[in-house]
């Protein structure tokens, strides 16, 4: 399983490479909403939980596009039907999704962290820092798991774009609360770490749990 | 929330006597409109049980007279 | 499929339940003291929301036994458990809304972690519905929709625990005092009301249930009938030739 879920994974990775399409948009869209913060609240810096609050629904938003995106390849030519007719186990196509979808967020996040940096924040970022990435790469999990899982849900409908956004915030509020939450003290000055063990422990709780449901409900979707 | 409380007095009794009512007339209010849209539905069924116990009715009158057309 | 059985029965011990309730909550029930007669509201909107959150749980529930057996009547009753839960959320909502108001003066009040997850989880659940009509094939129609109220019925405790880390711990929430200090008559008129109102989303759920199976069975009765009379309208046609 782990096997065919790699290969997934590097087929995904390799087409990204050569088109670069959901990349370039999350990046684009993630740098553009920082612009429309900096004039939407009429502030040069921000810091503290205003900061947080925004890196996290930016963020969001930019999973969003990436999830409507995850299963486009397979739609547009024909990969679906190749997929299910192949005896592989659903799940290796849940964690071959679920990897590239954190790959691309991390890929995202090497641009749009520095970018935050320069444009919202006075260059303090790394004050925050080695907790700022395990709150993010712990939060990416989560953020992984329940998109491809939510990518999946909506493959089949029409009505994809509208059914998409619409089950996966309410599902990754609690990701944003805990996400938020840790990053606020680590993201004001000067950077402190209060009670950031029972954030990173939340999100860990909540990746966990929604790892296990997608596994366990994965092999009774794309099946035909 | 306690705290919060204690800062604002009770309402009078005639203007929470207004509040209660409410809450429990929107209760009441979305009991009876899911009855009365459930009611319509069986409505519905009961008027198309009447046209197919009309249909099933035809056909065997149909039936019966086509031993007729045969010979 | 049948589902009505039993349902005037249930209907009649909910009738009496809820009379119950209702006679407990305003003859028997002590005013509060700080709340004052808007506390009334209370025995309503805390059982609504808590029946709720169990049928929507329920709902996951059922759509398990969909996958694992593929008996569609799993599925009617999970498509049933979540649209009655989210009916009732609506009262939720509307009676939470109302009780804010009269009670601190604001509409909605953030401060309150009960209320604000119960918000998350019921918009959630409005998509339930678009997504599950957005797909045409009645199977997988049943399995997709079993999977989203599998994976929405695991959220429903983790939003819980989120949202209420995320409150800050300064007001003491009126759910500890309905564990802790409710004196004994309110606390049983607060678990009559609870039963009256379970009680109240099982009844209804049977109805709607009856009357889907009705109309599908009614909708088979017309087809073969449909059929019949094709078939005999043909050897007609054949026989006159």
């Amino acid at each position: 399983m782990i096997r065919t879920a790699a290969i997934l994974f590097r087929k995904d990775l390799l087409v990204e490479v050569r088109t670069l399409q959901s990349l370039t948009a999350m990046v684009l869209f993630s740098v553009m909403a920082f612009v429309l913060f900096h004039f939407g609240l009429d502030r040069d810096t921000i810091s503290g939980s205003l900061a947080a609050g925004v890196l996290w629904v930016t963020l969001l938003l930019a999973t969003v596009l990436a999830v409507t995106r995850l299963f486009v390849a397979e739609r547009e030519q024909g990969g679906f039907e190749t997929l299910l007719l192949a005896p592989i186990d659903r799940t290796a196509v849940f964690v071959g999704k679920a990897a590239s979808l954190f790959t691309f967020l991390v890929a995202v996040e090497i641009v749009a962290l520095p970018a935050f940096d320069i444009l919202l924040l006075q260059g303090t970022i790394l004050d925050g820092m080695p907790q700022l990435l395990a709150v993010v790469l712990l939060a990416d999990v989560g953020l992984a798991a329940v998109g491809a899982l939510v990518a999946a849900l909506g493959a089949e409908t029409d009505a994809r774009e509208l059914v998409v956004p619409l089950l996966l915030m309410p599902l990754l509020v609690p990701v944003v609360i805990a996400a938020a939450k840790a990053s606020a003290p680590l993201l004001s000055e000067p950077a402190a770490s209060a009670h950031l063990g029972r954030w990173l422990l939340m999100l860990t709780f909540y990746d966990l749990a929604f790892v296990l449901v997608s596994l366990g409900v994965f092999d009774y979707l794309l099946e035909d | 929330m306690l705290h919060l409380l204690a800062q604002t007095p009770a309402l009078p009794l005639d203007e929470a006597g207004k509040y209660v009512a409410a809450a429990y007339g929107v209760f009441v209010t979305i009991l009876v409109v899911y009855v009365a849209i459930i009611g319509a539905r069986f409505a519905r069924v009961e008027r198309e049980l009447n046209e197919l116990a009309d249909m099933a009715e035809e056909h065997d009158e149909l039936g019966q007279r086509e031993p007729e057309h045969v010979a | 499929m049948v589902f009505g059985n039993g349902l005037r029965a249930l209907a009649l011990v909910t009738a009496a339940a809820l009379a119950l309730a209702m006679g407990l909550i305003f003859f028997y029930a002590p005013l509060e003291a700080d709340q004052g007669f808007v506390q009334k509201i209370f025995y309503l909107h805390v059982p609504l929301a808590i029946v709720a959150l169990c049928g929507w749980v329920a709902g996951g529930i059922f759509g398990i036994q969909l996958l694992r057996t593929g008996d569609r009547k799993w599925d009617y009753r999970s498509y049933v458990a979540i649209h009655m839960s989210l009916i009732y959320g609506v009262a939720v909502l509307l009676t939470g809304s109302i009780w804010a108001k009269a009670s601190w003066g604001h509409w909605w009040v953030w401060g309150e972690p009960t209320l604000v997850s119960f918000l998350i989880v019921f918009l959630l659940y409005c998509t339930y519905q678009p997504m599950r009509f957005s797909i045409a094939d009645p199977e997988k129609q049943g399995r997709y929709a079993a999977v989203f109220a599998i994976t929405a019925g695991a959220f429903v405790p983790l939003n819980f625990m989120a949202v209420r880390l995320a409150t800050p711990l300064v007001h003491p929430r009126v759910f500890t005092r309905v564990a802790g200090d409710l004196p004994g008559s309110m606390r049983l008129t607060w678990l009559v009301s609870l039963v009256a109102i379970a009680l109240l989303f099982v009844t209804l759920c049977k109805l709607e249930l009856t009357s889907k199976s009705a109309k599908d069975n009614l909708r088979r009765l017309r087809r073969r009938l449909e059929a019949r009379d094709e078939a005999a309208a043909e050897r007609a046609f054949v026989g006159a030739n």
